[in-house]
């Protein structure tokens, strides 16, 4: 079968600097002036900085097929959205598509919030692409999925943001193209009516409809994709089942630190006279090394090192913080300190699964002796814990709380 | 779906399509052109006390202070018709194309938010701007005929015809206002320049004075501001006027439609940065 869209080589080179390559007249005559003056000669045209927000990125998507896009901020999935929905040009490289095209980029596009909500499911869904026929004949359901019948002839400045939201995207959702390009546009409104809005993508998605679907919920992407691409600094890194991308993706460090760290020459070993730390991990219990850590798994962190002062009373001291830097808990050892050895050691301990919520947590750890500081490393790891479907009953918005315990509950009736 | 994969593969590459394909597209989306046009009608006297009275009030009141200054002080020639009739003719005409050009020139700039967030011909931007102000024209003339009337000069045969002098307006108006929207999205001078562009226009175009006034062998030269033509072909046809028209509009004809083609051809070109530079 041919493919749905064929990607070729595609790269994007943005200008960097105030007026992306647009000059004012003043640079103008101070660039005329500065040639003028003998001996501060700058050669034209290097001002402009250039940013290859991608750099040949190929693909294909056969029809029918639902493909998520992964990658961090800045990697160059947004721009790779904007040339297949042809809002912008690439620099270089082509792509072709079969079928009707549409994109979703941002919730309310072309919304006006002086007409009514009646309008402006006529308005935005002529912006977006949607034939007048198809809207009339629709117009009852996207109303009835917006859930804001009783407010439909009040202009919609009038809303509040959950209604403006819901009924944006109840237009949004009902764009029957051929190929749909979406762009995060899950995180709306409450529990229910995002449950509604991922059913929705769901029946878009087993529709046969060819779908790229960027989120930065990956559970979301797991739930609704097969397959998954991961764009790095402009480039294609991982290509295949949803799953396997993801887990990779999720695998990676982000920033300093890293799940795990290894100083295997003691000269350039974190440390000084008295210790020298040597390495320090974290890894999911029962997976192989380097596995993803999810929220119903227990792990453990461990963390080598030598011990140079013969007879010191060692503690170990971790902070683990989130995201928010909250400090999600503070620990150490709980025996009673016994006087150590020169030599190698090591400090592990054991999270329970079910307790930590999901995100990325960053790692403090300190050595002390007695109540001397020995060593102090700040962001030491960096860990993520992915998000887990089970339990989520087909809710996918973020779960609140620095901590994610399973507890222990009872529902019972008492009469 | 099976049925895409018998579809024609169209392709988005660094090069721009051609011109055919692109008028094809434009004429493909004119629904949205309606709704850009119904839009704009809908939201324009939103929340105004006089609403739609606005369309007429502007030109009543240049029409005042023209005939004022113009007729009474300075006496300009004005074809043997009173001032106020001479003059409200062209300033009907006048008012419809600094509305027109005013809105194109500003239409990519004003809709950035959809520019960078969805794809449709970007053509559709300033062709709907130079529609919505023909509902204020219409309100105009549908005032202004009766009014004629009443002071004793009937509409004649020739009303028809005002239909292809507002096409002449409305190719002139698009054609310099794609321009300049283009131009508007790289260079916000343009939006300081339009208002200055349309005040020298005024006095370029014969609006208070009649063409009559330039020398006969130079008055084909003055079409070539196409406005020119429209104002005078809207006189001919409202008045009565006894002279003839008809070699200053042939001229002003030929220059609206150049201006239309570079018109279309430059904002094509520019138009695939917009999404980059707005």
């Amino acid at each position: 079968m041919q493919p749905a869209i064929q990607a070729r080589d595609i790269a994007k080179r943005y200008r960097l600097g105030q007026n992306a390559g647009a000059s004012t007249m003043a640079e103008l005559l101070s660039a005329a002036a500065s040639r003028m003056l003998p001996g501060r000669r700058k050669p034209a045209g290097n001002a402009a900085a250039e940013f290859w927000a991608l750099k040949g990125v190929s693909f294909e998507v056969a029809p029918g097929e639902v493909v998520g896009l992964v990658g961090e901020n800045g990697a160059g999935k947004s721009t790779l959205l904007k040339i297949l929905s042809r809002i912008t040009p690439p620099t270089r490289g082509s792509v072709s598509y079969r079928g009707r095209v549409g994109s979703l980029l941002e919730v309310g596009t072309g919304f006006h919030p002086e007409l009514s909500g009646r309008d402006n499911v006529f308005l935005s869904g002529a912006i977006l692409g949607m034939p007048r026929a198809d809207v009339r004949r629709r117009f009852d359901e996207i109303v009835d999925f917006s859930g804001v019948e009783a407010f439909i002839d009040t202009p919609v400045k009038r809303y509040s943001s959950g209604m403006y939201m819901r009924l944006a995207f109840a237009v949004a959702a009902h764009l029957d193209t051929d190929i749909l390009l979406v762009d995060e546009v899950l995180a709306v409104g409450d529990y229910k009516f995002q449950q509604k809005c991922l059913n929705r993508m769901d029946a878009i998605a087993h529709d046969g409809r060819t779908v790229i679907f960027i989120s930065h919920s990956l559970l979301a992407i797991q739930a609704i994709c097969r397959r998954a691409l991961w764009l790095d600094r402009g480039m294609i890194v991982a290509d295949g089942p949803a799953s396997g991308v993801i887990a990779r993706y999720a695998g990676t460090d982000h920033g300093s630190g890293g799940i795990a760290r290894d100083w295997p020459d003691a000269a350039e070993a974190p440390g000084n006279a008295a210790i020298r730390l040597r390495s320090a991990r974290v890894e999911a219990l029962g997976a192989e090394p380097g596995a993803p850590i999810d929220v119903r798994q227990s792990f453990a962190m461990s963390f080598d090192y030598d011990n140079l002062r013969e007879g010191a009373y060692l503690t170990a001291d971790l902070l683990v913080t989130n995201e928010a830097g909250v400090v999600v808990f503070n620990a150490g050892p709980t025996e009673e300190v016994r006087p150590a050895a020169v030599g190698r050691r090591r400090e592990r301990c054991v999270v329970p699964g079910d307790l930590m919520n999901d995100g990325t947590y960053r790692v403090t750890l300190e050595l002390r002796d007695r109540g001397e500081v020995l060593l102090s490393m700040p962001d030491l790891l960096t860990f993520d814990i992915l998000d887990n479907p089970d339990g989520r009953f087909g809710w996918y918005g973020k779960w609140e709380g620095a901590v994610r315990p399973r507890l222990n509950w009872t529902s019972e009736a008492l009469d | 779906m099976s049925e895409h994969s018998d579809r024609p593969a169209r392709m988005i590459s660094p090069d721009q399509g051609s011109i055919p394909a692109y008028i094809e597209e434009v004429w493909a989306n004119r629904d949205l052109v309606a709704f850009l046009v119904w839009r704009d009608i809908k939201v324009r006297y939103r929340q105004t006390f006089f609403g739609a009275a606005w369309a007429v009030v502007p030109p009543f009141f240049t029409m005042v202070v023209f005939t004022l200054i113009f007729g009474t002080l300075v006496k300009v020639a004005s074809d043997g018709q009173p001032y106020w009739a001479f003059s409200i003719c062209a300033l009907t005409a006048w008012n419809y194309f600094s509305q027109a050009l005013t809105n194109a020139a500003n239409s990519a700039i004003n809709n950035a938010s959809l520019i960078e967030k969805v794809y449709f011909p970007r053509l559709s931007l300033p062709l709907s701007a130079i529609v919505s102000p023909l509902l204020d024209l219409a309100i105009a003339l549908a005032l202004l005929v009766p009014v004629l009337a009443i002071a004793g000069i009937m509409p004649s045969a020739r009303l028809p015809l005002l239909v292809p002098l507002i096409a002449m307006a409305l190719a002139t108006a698009l054609g310099l206002g794609a321009i300049l929207a283009a131009l508007n999205v790289r260079y916000r001078d343009v939006r300081h320049l339009v208002p200055l562009l349309l005040q020298l226009g005024l006095f370029a175009t014969p609006v208070v004075y009649p063409a009559s006034l330039v020398p006969e062998g130079l008055r084909p030269l003055l079409g070539l501001n196409p406005m020119a033509g429209v104002v005078e072909g809207f006189r001919w046809v409202l008045l009565g006027s006894a002279t003839d028209p008809w070699p200053l509009v042939g001229v002003s004809t030929v220059t609206a439609l150049v201006l239309l083609a570079c018109g279309i051809v430059v904002f094509m070109r520019l138009e695939r940065g917009f999404a980059d530079l707005i």
